[in-house]
């Protein structure tokens, strides 16, 4: 019988390897549940989870209140731009004031990074981070490493490319621990202004050159440009950026060899993949999207069997 | 100390043929039957089960395993967290009538689970029972085996085990008694 070795899932840095098979193993099971034909378990009939969205977003917040609402859990939602932030309140107060309405969970996205950290030292709660800001997103990386190990069994040097907006990315920081954990490859690539400095240092490879990526990749993750994190002109137009770092057919076809793609999504068609390669076979973004709730299951489901709350 | 065998594999064929019958008895061809073991152990009984039935030409029944972990009553109560084994369910059991099977019947709460669990693959017909070891007087729930190999006697803290061997002929059931 296995736990995991924390008790909030701030990032993907302060997890074991074991953590990551044992929310994969977990995730299995949940994915076969939500293919049955009553999709739901009764395990957190008795827990009440909060989900605090900072900032804007869609599918995390669907695929965590389903996930939520698949473990029988009671879901509060809370978005900040309809809320008392606006007044003035600050972050710890805003989820202590939550808190006191007995909620055993929160969910919380952020824009600024370490947000979920600050919390987990001041709230007596479980954090589980769906992204705070630029730093860690670590249920979309682990929800892409295991839609990676279902198609390749063992992702141990499996070759995987993260190409596009490294530097606000927090998916790319988090993919980059969950994949260098499980023993893959990891290359980045992007334009020079989109890489963050120093990124060599986390034991990985760097590129600027999208057609020799492609080459030495057997999957290539595409991430979005970021423009409302953009307080700068990094590149000198979206065609530009798309002619030098889209996915298109034209340059996979040259390669004969298939290469598994990913993209975190919301998808921009036409600027970092093109209609025709996010449609294809190769193409994993819908088994991503189904992988989501599983994965949100099993972090929550093992999160929750170790929450110290009286019981009855 | 050395565990007492409660039940020699010699006695544990006898009992499974005579389950396997009455099986056949109550079900007939199995054209509307569906027969689901428990995971962990109760799958390695059906097993038994589903190779004596094809032996007496029962083609092919129809088979599931069942686990019943994210159903259990217990989560957040017990020391080591709960984790899951695989279920493997090819069928809907709408209208069908299922046989839960496992090894040992205690408290009921693993079989009170699973008829919740078993609702979230359709509505059965009916559900009945079956259990090749049932320790009498230990029951938490209202809950009976319709086809039973054994009923044993077994205090509180003992462990009753099921060995399946992979030889056919040493099989056994046995008592580890809980040492103070």
């Amino acid at each position: 019988m296995k736990a995991l070795s924390v008790s909030h899932l701030l990032g993907i840095k302060y997890l074991q390897e074991e953590d990551l098979h044992l929310i994969f193993e977990t995730a299995k099971h949940f994915k076969e549940v939500i293919n049955r034909p009553i999709k739901k378990v009764p395990s957190l009939r008795d827990i009440t989870i909060a989900n605090l969205f900072f900032e804007n977003s869609t599918r995390t917040k669907l695929s965590f209140e389903l996930a939520e609402k698949r473990l029988s859990a009671d879901v509060l939602n809370f978005s900040a731009n309809q809320s008392s932030v606006k007044k003035g309140e600050t972050l710890v107060d805003t989820v202590n004031n939550i808190l006191a309405m007995k909620v055993d969970m929160v969910v919380i996205r952020h824009p600024h990074p370490g947000a979920a950290h600050f919390l987990s030292k001041r709230v007596d709660s479980c954090i589980i981070n769906a992204g705070d800001g630029t730093h860690e997103h670590p249920s979309q990386a682990l929800l892409d490493a295991f839609s990676l190990q279902e198609k390749f069994g063992n992702l141990s040097g499996k070759r995987i490319a993260i190409v596009g907006d490294i530097l606000h990315s927090r998916v790319a920081l988090s993919n980059i621990y969950a994949l260098k954990m499980l023993n893959a490859e990891v290359q980045v690539c992007a334009p020079k202004s989109l890489l963050p400095k120093h990124i060599e240092s986390l034991g990985i490879k760097v590129s600027t050159d999208f057609s020799q990526t492609l080459k030495w990749c057997d999957a290539v993750n595409m991430l979005r440009v970021q423009n409302e994190r953009m307080d700068l002109n990094y590149f000198p137009s979206t065609r530009e950026y798309s002619q030098n770092f889209g996915l298109t057919s034209e340059r996979i076809k040259p390669l004969r060899k298939e290469i598994v793609i990913l993209h975190p999504g919301p998808i921009n068609r036409g600027v970092e993949i093109s209609s025709e390669v996010a449609d294809s076979d190769h193409a994993i973004i819908l088994d991503q999207v189904e992988n989501g709730v599983a994965i949100r299951m099993a972090i929550i489901y093992l999160l929750a069997s170790k929450l110290n709350i009286p019981i009855a | 100390m050395k565990p007492k065998v409660l039940l020699s594999d010699k006695k544990i064929n006898i009992i499974l043929n005579r389950l396997c019958y009455q099986l056949i008895e109550r079900h007939g061809d199995f054209s509307n039957a569906v027969l689901v073991g428990l995971q962990p152990r109760g799958t390695l009984l059906l097993d038994r089960l589903v190779e004596l039935l094809i032996k007496s030409g029962i083609d092919q029944p129809k088979i599931g395993k069942l686990d019943t972990t994210f159903f259990r009553d217990d989560f957040r109560r017990s020391e080591r967290p709960l984790n899951a084994n695989a279920t493997v369910m090819n069928q809907s059991v709408e209208g069908k009538d299922v046989v839960l099977i496992d090894d040992v019947l205690f408290t009921g709460r693993s079989i009170r689970s699973a008829l919740t669990a078993i609702d979230t693959y359709g509505r059965p017909k009916s559900i009945e029972l079956l259990v090749l070891v049932d320790r009498r007087f230990s029951r938490h729930l209202p809950i009976q085996p319709d086809y039973l190999g054994a009923q044993i006697d077994a205090l509180q803290g003992d462990k009753v085990k099921v060995v399946w061997s992979e030889k056919e002929t040493e099989n056994t059931v046995y008592l580890e008694k809980h040492l103070e």
